[in-house]
């Protein structure tokens, strides 16, 4: 009876490890973030649009809003554009931008071309914030509590499913329970 | 020289040495201190524990190079990152865990030994122990048969 359970068990086992590993669905670029559950860094730079102002998350203390990470040099961030376009019009969560290792002419032109959907962009001059954030990529979206705490990390670009399942509920959640 | 040229010539040295002065604070790229123009750290004792963290540490861009041997710019961020902390005189576990808390224990190469980590670490000797046991049961079994059938 072992003689015939035993591999049995053991090839099952491995077929499940293996179902796990190659789930497409699976991003096996996409890391945990540490940050999770942690206070979301602040910074003070300066606006993407104009040099001489001075930007910082600290405006939104108290609020649940979304930092989205992009560059215009960023190709799945122009294909999210529309998408967060469309967020902002329906004016549910202000969104922060963080222009990553960019050029602020080329980001500049680029939502003067597109739209822009953001609350304001910080420029990120030398990457000192993102390494903050932990940010290894464009885009990157992250959500802040009331709390001021990062709730959660999503990397890759957000879709209007991404958006609805992943997002909404989570700024539900975090806004009844303030 | 009159007077006024000689005014003149003393108002633009003047203003020329400003701008000299504050030229560098308007370069993003300065070498910051402690680093020499090649981007080595002038301290040696320094530059060699730098050396040592930067293997150590992943790109998280291309996966499987540390940030040492990468060239994305994140990797060039992070070195700069390290060679600051080092001129500040923070100890190497402090720079490893300033890298952890944002980019999680996945930067480093060799992670802790933790709860979490266990099975990493304890994955080969299991195997090890495994793959000894079943030698030894296949060897004693043989040894038991008879050698002419």
């Amino acid at each position: 009876m072992w003689k015939f359970l035993l591999p049995v068990a053991a090839f099952v086992a491995i077929v499940v490890l293996f179902a796990f590993g190659l789930d497409p669905k699976r991003d096996i670029r996409a890391l945990p973030s540490p940050l999770i559950g942690k206070p979301a860094p602040e910074f003070a730079l300066t606006d993407v649009l104009d040099a001489s102002r001075n930007v910082s998350n600290a405006a939104f203390k108290g609020q649940v809003y979304v930092l989205n990470v992009w560059a215009s040099w960023c190709l799945p961030c122009r294909q999210e554009h529309e998408e967060l376009l469309a967020i902002s019009q329906q004016h549910v969560v202000p969104i922060i931008g963080l222009d990553y290792m960019d050029e602020r002419e080329k980001a500049k032109q680029l939502l003067e071309q597109l739209g822009n959907p953001y609350s304001f962009v910080a420029y990120d001059t030398d990457g000192r914030t993102a390494i903050d954030w932990g940010v290894y990529g464009a885009p990157e979206t992250y959500l802040v509590d009331t709390k001021g705490r990062v709730i959660f990390k999503f990397i890759s670009p957000i879709t209007q499913e991404v958006w609805e399942k992943e997002f909404l509920p989570r700024i539900t959640a975090a806004r009844s329970g303030a | 020289m009159n007077a006024k040229t000689l005014g003149l010539v003393l108002a633009l040295t003047l203003a020329l040495a400003g701008i000299s002065a504050f030229a560098p604070a308007a370069y993003a790229q300065q070498d910051p201190p402690g680093v020499d123009a090649h981007g080595q750290l002038t301290n040696p004792a320094l530059q060699r524990r730098f050396e040592g963290i930067v293997k150590e540490l992943r790109c998280l861009v291309c996966q499987n190079e540390s940030i040492a041997d990468s060239n994305v710019e994140l990797a060039a961020d992070l070195r700069r990152q390290v060679r600051e902390m080092l001129v500040a005189g923070k100890s190497d576990d402090a720079i490893f865990t300033f890298m952890t808390d944002r980019y999680g224990e996945f930067v480093r190469f060799a992670p802790p030994l933790t709860a979490k980590t266990a099975l990493i670490w304890g994955a080969p000797f299991f195997m090890l122990l495994l793959g000894g046991a079943i030698v030894y049961r296949v060897a004693r079994q043989r040894s038991r048969m008879p050698i002419d059938e």
